[in-house]
């Protein structure tokens, strides 16, 4: 039952970061629901990769007594993972810059009233 | 001179990659060094991309291993003598160069277009982000690889959403790039996730592999099932679909110029990751019926909202933005008939008719959309308005921009003879079987469509002469892409079946059959 | 040149040569009219004595070239201005709403079997 609690909290932050985008109308706030959810889909694929027991994947470096390759946790989730977490900084740069241009032009940070392209 | 092509997958998506790293320190030498580097980029990328789709059209799929030792060998072998299909795999089949075509055409029109107008000094950037555009559609086109497609479809959205909010013009660009941007990176958080879920089902990442084990297994995991839910709706949400609409015609309707054009293109490599999604991972393992049936409600639904609110704007580009949900709507309203008919391991005529009208559509939607946006974009930048209330009479002083906005016109309302009328009749007749009320439907909408855009011309083309507005064309480079895409065009209306037979027929056919793809991986 | 679609077949070079040869037809019936005919003071329209007002003012401007329909629809429009609000929460609340639906529609046969 402990190994299932990462997959639990991944269901927890995604649900907490989606509440955030959905009934927030601060723009920060929805940019940090983004981030939370990106957090929680980032814990979802390292979590992937565990196996019971496990040693880090490095050939050179086992303890002795280590099976090839069924005693390692598997290193492909974390290569995704590392490359999610970079285009993860990547979008939230983008869009906290693109919040700060708005508040420059039109004075508010209210996601209901920042509704001039309607219909 | 065989060597090449065997190279051509990866170099049209490192060229264009290496020269927006390069451009804007060209850029600070020189503007029109920077102009001939972007240029000869794009022009490279062309002939590559013509000569590969050529070459796959002909003699069938072609891959490339990245980091392989021999280019054929697409596996790694461990010293057990376990053989596994780890390395990154690009493989272009009929579908992928169909696309690819697409993309690397309508950027160098863009290109063009951009060329007489962005003229001061940010825009070394505007061309970086543009080339990144080029290089984010490519590589969703051509790769084989599950998380590769999500590292593409990350460039294209970031490099799109900076685009968009290029000229912050009181403020409206920015806020529709803010909604571009939440929207695009939550359906590619959900993308993820699905890949992680097949990635934890299946322990493999490449498309043929999981493809061959599903099909192997003849039905689809529970895990898989709401990966491919996830899927469904994350690129149906990028492509545009309705209900999930709304952010395309904001999005559209403040970009800058021929970046309209392009991000139609962008909307149509998402539309290429569903169908490959659905066609070529889950084949002939899925519940057809289901999944026709909800494209197809979809396409309806799409049809009818982007025809019907479009006739009630008043700003120029919004207005061609609702139509370009329309079009969208015709093609997934096609690839859903075609999927509804495509009984478990045979192929009807019946269905390849639909595929084939639909995958027809593709090309020709974002051609006419394209032109649309391309006049619309030249009349903004003689009369720097585009409030059609307060437009008029323009079709005195901008003789050829009118004559391309009726061709335009023409295709896009699937009048004879140009292009839109071919493919729409092939969805015409092929949907007719499933309901004779769709078919109603989507003829109605065409007449709809017509009926907006002679709305467009009759206020900016037609009446009286206003005082306001100033006397000239549009400069001649706008002229210039313009007639490039109106040739073609006219090309595709006059000779359908050469385009049907050589350009849509493979294209259909690497979807419908995935054995090849599937194949070519080998091993394991 | 033609293409073959599912019920018949579709030929654009016939297509235009008809047209070609209906234009001709109709360009030469009206090349046989009536020849004395003079612009000016014949063609102006008579409206009971008043001054025909300056083409600029009777112009019908974009928005307003289809207000029979847009009228006849208002219930229509009504529920879709509503629909699109433009607050990125109900973009959010759609997707999220779309993906729901798909879920039981595509998930819930096969778990209840």
């Amino acid at each position: 039952m402990i190994y299932q609690i990462p997959f639990i909290a991944v269901i927890g932050l995604i649900a907490v970061g989606m509440y955030a985008i959905l009934f927030k109308k601060n723009l920060i706030k929805i940019a940090i629901g983004i981030t939370i959810v990106e957090s929680g889909v980032n814990l979802f694929l390292i979590t992937l990769g565990y196996r019971e027991g496990g040693v880090a994947p490095i050939y050179t470096h086992l303890p002795p007594g280590t099976n090839i390759p069924e005693g390692m946790v598997l290193p492909v989730p974390q290569a995704l993972t590392l490359t999610s977490i970079v285009i993860g900084v990547a979008v939230l740069a983008l869009i906290l810059s693109l919040i700060i241009k708005m508040y420059r032009k039109y004075g508010t940070l209210n996601a209901y009233e920042m509704r001039r392209l309607r219909e | 001179m065989n060597e090449w092509i065997t190279h051509a997958p990866i170099l049209i998506i490192a060229i264009p990659l290496f020269a927006a790293f390069l451009t804007p320190l060209v850029d600070r030498v020189s503007r029109r060094g920077r102009n001939a580097l972007v240029f000869i980029a794009v022009i490279l990328t062309l002939i590559l991309t013509l000569a590969l789709a050529k070459d796959v059209f002909d003699h069938g799929l072609r891959i490339y291993t990245l980091g392989g030792g021999s280019v054929d060998s697409t596996l790694v072998t461990l010293p057990s003598g376990y053989r596994l299909p780890v390395r990154i795999i690009l493989e272009v089949d009929g579908m992928s160069a169909f696309m690819v075509v697409i993309s690397v055409l309508i950027s160098f029109v863009g290109l063009l277009y951009s060329f007489s107008h962005i003229k001061e000094n940010g825009a070394g950037k505007y061309y970086t982000l543009f080339l990144l555009m080029l290089v984010g559609m490519l590589g969703m086109e051509v790769t084989g690889d599950l998380f590769n497609l999500f590292v593409f479809l990350e460039i294209l959205s970031i490099s799109s959403a900076a685009l968009i909010a290029f000229y912050a013009r009181g403020g409206k660009p920015v806020e529709a790039s803010i909604k571009y941007i939440v929207i695009s990176s939550l359906a590619a958080l959900f993308v993820l996730f699905a890949i992680g879920l097949l990635y934890g089902e299946y322990d493999l990442l490449n498309m043929g592999a999981i493809a061959k084990k599903i099909s192997l297994a003849g039905e689809i995991p529970f895990l898989a099932q709401i990966a491919f839910v996830l899927f469904l709706t994350s690129f149906a949400l990028k492509a545009g679909a309705a209900p999930m609409h709304m952010w395309l015609p904001d999005a559209y309707g403040e970009a800058p110029g021929a970046i309209s054009m392009v991000l139609v293109a962008a909307t149509q490599a998402s539309l290429y990751a569903l169908l490959r999604v659905c066609f070529t991972i889950y084949g002939a393992a899925m519940d057809t019926a289901v999944i026709g049936g909800i494209l197809i409600i979809l396409g309806l639904i799409s049809i009818f909202i982007g025809v019907t609110m479009a006739l009630i704007q008043i700003d120029m580009k919004r207005l061609i933005g609702y139509a370009a949900v329309a079009e969208i709507g015709y093609i997934l309203l096609a690839v859903g008939v075609g999927i509804f008919e495509l009984a478990k391991g045979e192929i009807s005529d019946y269905s390849m008719k639909a595929l084939q009208g639909g995958i027809f559509h593709i090309f020709n939607d974002v051609m006419d959309i394209g032109l649309l946006f391309l006049v619309v974009g030249a009349v903004m930048y003689v009369t720097k308005e585009s409030n059609l209330n307060k437009l008029g009479g323009l079709a005195h002083s901008m003789k050829y921009s009118s004559i391309f906005f009726i061709i335009g016109m023409a295709a896009v309302s699937g009048l004879p003879p140009l292009n839109g009328f071919a493919s729409k009749i092939l969805i015409y007749e092929s949907v007719y079987k499933v309901s004779p009320l769709i078919s109603i439907i989507a003829i109605l909408a065409s007449m709809l469509m017509l009926a907006i855009f002679v709305k467009i011309f009759h206020s900016v083309f037609m009446g009286p002469k206003l005082t306001e507005y100033e006397r000239k064309d549009a400069p001649r480079l706008m002229l210039c892409s313009m007639a490039i895409l109106a040739a073609i065009m006219i090309f595709f209306g006059l000779f359908p079946d050469f385009v049907v037979n050589n350009i849509v027929n493979p294209a259909v056919n690497a979807l419908v059959k995935n054995l090849p793809y599937i194949s070519a991986i080998g091993g394991a | 040149m033609t293409l073959n679609t599912y019920g018949g077949y579709w030929s654009p070079i016939v297509w235009v040569i008809a047209f070609v040869v209906a234009f001709l037809i109709v360009y030469i019936l009206w090349g046989m009219g009536e020849r004395k005919y003079k612009k000016g003071e014949q063609t102006k329209p008579f409206i009971s004595g008043t001054e025909e007002p300056s083409k600029q003012e009777v112009h019908v401007r974009g928005g307003n070239v289809y207000w029979g329909f847009t009228e006849a629809l208002k219930g229509y429009y009504n529920l879709m201005k509503k629909m699109h609000t433009g607050i990125i929460n109900d973009y959010v609340l759609w997707f999220i709403g779309i993906g729901a639906i798909l879920f039981l529609v595509i998930i819930l046969p096969e778990v209840i079997k």
